[in-house]
């Protein structure tokens, strides 16, 4: 077997092994349901769609990625496993890409555990399947997004306190930065085609148009090189950091 | 079959590694000898390529630390120092990620594991998670997954530190009879190990080689215990070290 398929059985493994998956998927859903039902007042709506689901994800994602990304490498650098890692042989783009399609692999796990929502439009009307599988694709590809970004803080620094809040900042700037509000606060003093880029740059545009069920190259290309660029940087840090 | 020339390496103002070179062959086991802070885990980890060296290189079997560092890790076994692993593992499910890494499978895999598990004494607690387990059947653990495949070239970083004396006698037996057939390096800061396992030993300090000989020839020469000379030797070193500081504060003055 591939080394990198080694890292990443280990990896997924140690989810199940520690109380944490479970404590994970239970308030994930849990907050997944209450957004949707509660606050998003979904049968009052009367309507057989996902939208009032995945509209809300972002902002529980912005905490509940980071919480499983900051143990990527902080935890391994603390207890020093990190030497006995990088003492096999095993290349640091193995490792990082092991480790980090497991935690992404672990949520899609997440997502796929809110399937009886699927099942509760199905039965009560005859929602659009294509929007739900685009609003999941955009929804995984989110979660990718910020685990990316968890990914490098936590191999920044050994203190998974820092690598969440760390993280959770850089996923709010990521989603905030293309809220209509904030861009309209922000053409009051900036040139527009500087806030059009902005706009462009955060995550809010790309999975509010995939969610809608339109799939653009652009968009998809737009996570890959997120979500390649943040990996790419992790693989860096960890190189010149690991013993340190 | 381990070539050591010039390795250097600091960590910002420290030097850690300054310049050590040396060469161990089949058969010998090498004991890496220094005060605490002497540069010794540096050393080791500059060997199994787990920091790159500022300066200098080694190879371990024909393989270059720098150009083939894969090579290298997959030639070598190396304990670190407090045998890290991962907790929250059973002993059994810590060895096969092991053999998955390094690419033992099927019955070459149970082959490995029915070698190192009574080698390493670690039967009883084979099925127990990593955690729970006490710092000797740790260390033994780490023992077991350096030697899992059968390398021939052993890196132990202080290997009896935290045994009881059973333990500790087990493990230099083990060393003992390794070394016939493997080119083994153990640093250790206690001298009754050297004189038990090792066929050659280096002393370090601040970073350099001080003395490269064999245990016997140490004591035939200086005529008195290991413990006196390597005394002498590092303190030596100590008193230079309070004249350097004490050189320092008066420039800072």
């Amino acid at each position: 077997m591939n080394s990198f398929w080694a890292v990443f059985k280990r990896e997924l493994k140690s989810y199940f092994a520690t109380p944490l998956a479970y404590v994970f998927l239970v308030i994930f859903l849990i907050a997944a349901g209450f957004l949707t039902f509660n606050r998003e007042k979904f049968f009052e709506l009367r309507q057989a769609d996902m939208r009032t689901f995945f509209v809300n994800l972002p902002w529980l994602m912005i905490f509940m990625v980071p919480a499983t990304a900051m143990r990527l490498w902080a935890e391994e650098r603390k207890v020093g496993s990190v030497e006995l890692l990088f003492t096999l042989p095993i290349t640091t783009t193995q490792a990082v890409l092991g480790k980090f399609l497991a935690a992404w692999v672990f949520l899609g796990i997440a997502l796929s555990l809110t399937f009886p929502m699927v099942l509760t439009v199905f039965y009560l009307g005859n929602p659009d399947g294509g929007l739900i599988a685009t609003g999941y694709l955009a929804s995984f590809l989110m979660a990718g997004s910020f685990l990316a970004v968890g990914c490098l803080f936590s191999a920044v620094t050994k203190n998974q306190v820092i690598a969440f809040v760390l993280s959770v900042v850089a996923c709010l700037v990521l989603v905030v930065a293309g809220l209509p509000s904030m861009l309209n606060y922000l053409s009051t003093f900036l040139p527009a085609g500087l806030v059009s880029a902005i706009g462009t740059m955060s995550l809010q545009e790309h999975f509010a148009s995939l969610q809608r069920g339109v799939v653009r190259f652009n968009d998809i290309a737009y996570f890959v090189v997120l979500i390649a660029g943040w990996v790419a940087a992790c693989t860096v840090v960890l190189d010149e950091r690991k013993a340190s | 079959m381990i070539e050591v020339k010039e390795l250097r390496r600091s960590f910002g103002p420290v030097v850690a590694v300054d310049g050590i070179s040396f060469s161990v062959e089949k058969g010998q086991v090498l004991g890496l000898l220094g005060p605490n802070g002497a540069g010794k885990t540096t050393a080791m980890r500059m060997i199994t390529c787990y920091i790159r060296p500022d300066g200098g290189t080694a190879s371990v079997c024909g393989h270059d630390i720098l150009k083939d560092p894969l090579g290298v890790r997959r030639s070598l076994g190396y304990l670190a120092e407090n045998s890290p692993a991962y907790g929250e593992m059973t002993v059994g499910g810590f060895l096969r990620f092991i053999c998955d890494v390094r690419r033992i499978k099927g019955a070459e895999r149970k082959k490995a594991l029915d070698r190192v598990v009574p080698m390493c004494s670690i039967d009883s607690v084979y099925h127990q998670t990593i955690e729970t387990l006490s710092k000797g059947y740790k260390r033994r653990v780490g023992l077991a997954q350096a030697l899992i495949h059968d390398p021939s070239v052993l890196i132990l970083d202080e290997p009896t530190d935290g045994l009881d004396p059973n333990q500790k006698h087990d493990v230099r037996q083990l060393i003992t009879s390794m070394g016939k057939d493997k080119c083994i390096i153990i640093s250790t800061h206690i001298l009754e190990e050297v004189e038990a396992v090792c066929s050659r030993t280096i002393i370090v300090a601040k970073g350099k080689v001080l003395v490269d000989s064999t245990p016997r020839q140490l004591k035939e020469q200086h005529k008195v215990s290991l413990e006196e000379i390597f005394r002498k030797v590092t303190k030596m070193k100590k008193s230079e070290k309070c004249e350097v500081s004490r050189n320092r504060l008066c420039t800072s003055n």
